[in-house]
């Protein structure tokens, strides 16, 4: 790694501190904003709600102190990844939030490659064919899913491909009881994995279509296009290697945006497939009604977000010769 | 002097567009022997860059298309080609440059990358042998340091650097033809003679054919050896360097002779000709040149004059040139 | 006058603009209209459960015997309803922070940036969950906690449009004849830099319909009434036995976004000709 690039790595690590602390004070703020604390609610889930008792438990909290105290203590706990217990499991909540990571991270990658690739694909091939049949064909189908709800989408794939067909299963991330181990354990999570990840993946395949349609269309507009073609390069060589390396910029800047909107997608489509990440976790923080856990899954996805960002970003550095890292 | 390496028959272009035909180029003939520079010379809107996209079919189809003529590249007609043949003329026997080498350069790929993908593409070297010859061609064009150069990205370049790495690129293949569209247009005026002298040297040099493509007639007097003068899509004059500068024959060319700024021996400043190129929806009935031309007689506004041999190797395309005698 | 017949012809080039606005009329219509010419209260158990669409009812029954179509209608109404003012909301947030942001520059500006990169770092949809949760499902604390994930895109593009104008000559005029700050802003800038704006928040109305769905189908819509996400959650439970029950409002929340997106895209056309690509 060149110093200029190592120096910016640094630079933009250190930039993530300020939003990181950011979203734990916004959290701590829609905790105060919750009407009844964690005391009254707890008391309230074991039965015997008498003042004094909610009182004590009040005092064990810290919650009797002034409010900056609070503030510091809790943006203290979150610094050492304390985010609280989860008021009806009795687990730590980042014990929860963990365990149920990597399952959220394994849909949400497979979903946004299977969006990249394939929308970068179908969008090259629409621009290439711009006008034609193909292309208005293409046009029209990435209208439908985009206005398509994920959740609902999934729910008429089970239908079709769990139901119907029964080639696919419906739910969990693996097979209860079969006990796969390595090669076929991977196959077996990889088998429940394709519904959910084409469910997720597929409203972004239509962004990433028209994107790179545009995108191409763009850059075809210009000078070096014209350059290649009067050097003898063919126009499959020319749409896949000139015209695709320029058109990918834009795209990649919108995947870097569209993290955190994936993430929130991802919690009614592991909701529709029963699938075991963090999605899943909102759904039953929700039913259970318990807070703690629901900020502690926002601190915690805010914060894989910021981290995918600067991945992102690494990442067009990449691309792009011309940024410069100063 | 030997068979022409570029030859163009009665070459036209159209396009379509919602207000309908436009005739950029109308029955174009000019040819170009081995070492010479022949310059093709208009204001803009001319046809003169489009007639030049044309002779390597990079007319952008649709709206563009060629509607007749020939384009003989060593005897070879190039609009009889398929497109697969076509693709191995490009670059490899004809190879051009353009007015903005920023703009002409892809900015995401390095100097090497960029002129290997020709030297693969026509000549299949290795990868090793790639990165000798382009070191090799940007010496030959005179670009510093060219080894570390090759590793480098356009922006990294100045503007002069640039156009010499789009002229290496050219000359890649040792092309018979290199066209030049307004290759110095887009430079620094001190910039603007170097580069227009290393055309000239590697022409000499390798023996091929120039086109070149500008409004500048100072350029033309430096680097031409023969001149086309373009009008709204029609060839008006052609003759040597010499004739076109001693004794223009269409009004046109002595307008732009007059505009250009050595010819103010007169007192006048600057004269430019009036008026602007006729939009190519509302061409005038007779000589398209007529409404700006100051000479003009009631005959010109009714017809169109034909382009007529006036000496060997010199045309006119004027009815007030044909009466006029020699000197 | 004149500049609405330009509009409408432009709006008029693109087709499916046009069936995307005569499909959002009959939605609306429906919407609108329905739930008094089919006066069935939703939640009302009329029949037996699990009657087929076309029997006995136009759309059948559902896991409780309630009409479906009865619950297409009003649920049509509540879609339509938040995301409209949802989107509204937010439009007035975000151009009023963008205004001020893009015309001042400076501190304010560097705040509400801050502010912005802030909001994209969280995902939007987990926000909206808990401020719901936190503050219990009604149709205003869902119509509040949408618009607050989605006003900074607005704001983004307000201060953008404010920033191109603010040096114009046409405001440093304004300024010369010392018009007050508000006016240049409210009278001036505004109407130029309103156009991609509506744009921006028609398509919002689609986003925020798809928000709407998702929280209710998570069982966080208003417990009073019906929309098209809650009776695709309380469908799902019989997906094996009935799943037309689960597709018939996924499809009404497909057209009606289809429609906006497509009305968008018309007012695009319509209203910014120079940003249309080819």
């Amino acid at each position: 790694m060149k110093k200029a690039t190592f120096q910016f790595v640094l630079r933009r690590l250190l930039q993530v501190v300020p939003v990181v602390l950011a979203i734990a004070a916004f959290n701590f703020l829609l905790l105060r904003l919750a009407p009844g604390d964690a005391a009254d609610i707890l008391a309230g889930q074991m039965g015997h709600a008498t003042v004094e008792f909610t009182e004590q438990l009040r005092r064990e909290f810290g919650l009797d102190r002034p409010l900056y105290q609070q503030f510091l203590i809790y943006m203290g706990k979150l610094l050492t990844l304390d985010l609280g217990m989860s008021h009806l499991q009795q687990t730590p909540v980042i014990d929860l939030i963990v365990d149920r990571l990597p399952a959220t991270l394994i849909l949400m990658v497979s979903a946004i490659l299977l969006a990249v690739i394939v929308g970068i694909c179908i969008g090259i091939a629409a621009a290439r064919r711009q006008g034609r049949l193909a292309d208005n064909l293409i046009s029209v189908a990435a209208l439908l899913v985009y206005a398509t709800p994920a959740f609902w989408l999934g729910l008429m794939l089970i239908v079709l491909f769990s139901i119907k067909l029964d080639i696919l299963p419906s739910g969990g991330m693996m097979q209860i009881g079969a006990g796969h181990e390595g090669l076929a354990h991977v196959l077996d999570v990889t088998w429940h994995l394709i519904l959910p990840a084409t469910t997720l993946g597929l409203f972004y395949v239509a962004i990433y279509t028209r994107l790179m349609r545009a995108s191409m269309l763009e850059v075809y507009g210009l000078d070096f296009i014209v350059t290649a073609r009067a050097k003898g390069l063919s126009e499959g060589v020319i749409a896949w290697t000139h015209a695709m390396r320029n058109a990918l910029l834009p795209v990649v800047t919108l995947a870097g945006v569209q993290i955190g909107h994936l993430l929130g997608g991802s919690v009614l489509v592991e909701t529709v497939f029963g699938w075991p990440g963090l999605g899943r976790l909102v759904f039953d923080a929700l039913l259970q009604r318990d807070l703690n856990l629901l900020l502690g899954i926002l601190f915690i996805s805010s914060v894989v977000v910021v981290i995918a960002n600067l991945v992102v970003d690494l990442v067009y550095g990449l691309l792009d010769p011309r940024i410069v890292h100063r | 002097m030997s068979a022409p390496v570029l030859d163009v028959r009665s070459l036209s272009v159209e396009f379509e567009s919602t207000l309908g035909t436009v005739h950029a180029v109308r029955d174009l003939s000019f040819s170009i022997g081995e070492g010479e520079t022949l310059a093709l010379v208009g204001e803009s809107g001319s046809g003169k860059s489009t007639a030049a996209m044309a002779l390597l079919r990079l007319i952008p189809n649709p709206p563009g298309r060629i509607s007749s003529g020939a384009v003989l590249l060593s005897g070879r007609d190039l609009m009889a080609l398929s497109e697969a043949d076509l693709r191995g003329v490009r670059g490899r026997e004809m190879a051009m440059i353009f007015q903005d080498p920023m703009m002409a350069l892809n900015p995401v790929y390095t100097i090497e990358r960029q002129i290997g993908e020709v030297l693969r593409l026509h000549l299949g070297l290795s990868k090793s042998e790639i990165l000798a010859e382009v070191v090799e061609l940007l010496r030959l064009v005179g670009v510093p340091a060219p080894e570390e150069r090759a590793r480098q990205y356009p922006h990294n370049l100045s503007g002069g650097m640039r156009q010499r790495v789009m002229i290496a690129m050219a000359l890649a293949c040792r092309p018979r033809l290199l066209i030049a569209d307004e290759p110095t247009t887009a430079l620094d005026v001190t910039v603007q003679a170097q580069v227009l002298d290393l055309i000239h040297g590697l022409k000499e040099k390798l023996g091929m054919a120039v086109l070149l493509i500008t409004h500048d007639l100072g350029i033309v007097a430096e680097t031409a050896n023969r001149v086309v003068v373009m009008y709204a899509g029609r060839k008006v004059e052609e003759g040597t360097v010499g004739e076109i500068f001693a004794d223009p024959r269409h009004p046109y060319t002595r307008g732009l002779l007059g505009a250009a700024k050595w010819e103010e021996a007169d007192g006048d400043l600057l004269r430019e000709i009036p008026g602007t190129v006729p939009s190519p929806f509302e061409m005038p009935s007779g000589c398209s040149f007529a409404p700006r031309c100051a000479e003009a007689i009631p005959l010109c506004r009714g017809a169109m004059p034909e382009l007529k041999d006036v000496a060997p190797g010199r045309q006119v395309r004027c009815f007030l040139a044909e009466g006029r005698g020699h000197g | 006058m004149r500049r609405l017949t330009t509009f409408w012809l432009r709006y008029r080039r693109n087709r499916g603009a046009v069936a995307g606005a005569l499909a959002l009329a009959v939605i609306l219509a429906l919407a609108l209209l329905g739930p008094i010419l089919y006066p069935t209260d939703p939640f009302d158990m009329v029949g037996r459960p699990f009657s087929l669409p076309f029997d006995r009812f136009p759309l059948g029954t559902d896991v409780a015997g309630r009409d479906i179509l009865a619950g297409i209608l009003n649920g049509g109404r509540v879609s339509l309803l938040i995301g409209v003012l949802a989107s509204l909301s937010a439009t007035i947030i975000g151009v009023a922070l963008g205004a001020v942001a893009g015309y001042y520059g400076g501190r304010i500006d560097d705040l509400l940036m801050r502010t912005t990169e802030f909001f994209l770092c969280i995902p939007s949809f987990v926000l909206a969950v808990v401020l719901v949760a936190i503050f219990q499902p009604s149709v205003v604390t869902v119509t509040v906690a949408i618009a607050v994930v989605s006003w900074p895109s607005v704001a983004r593009l307000a201060r953008g449009e404010f920033i191109a104008h603010r040096d114009r000559e046409y405001v440093q005029g304004c300024r010369a004849i010392g018009m007050p700050d508000w006016e240049i802003i409210l009278l001036q800038i505004m109407p130029n830099a309103l156009p991609p704006i509506i744009v921006v928040s028609s398509l919002m109305v689609a986003t925020a319909i798809l928000t709407e769905s998702g929280l209710s189908f998570l069982g966080l819509g208003d417990p009073n009434l019906v929309s098209w996400g809650y009776m695709i959650g309380v469908a799902r439970t019989v997906l094996r036995t009935a799943w037309w029950m689960a597709a018939i409002p996924g499809v009404m929340i497909l057209l009606t976004v289809l429609a906006i997106n497509l009305v968008g895209e018309g007012l695009n056309d319509a209203l910014n000709p120079r940003l249309r690509k080819r």
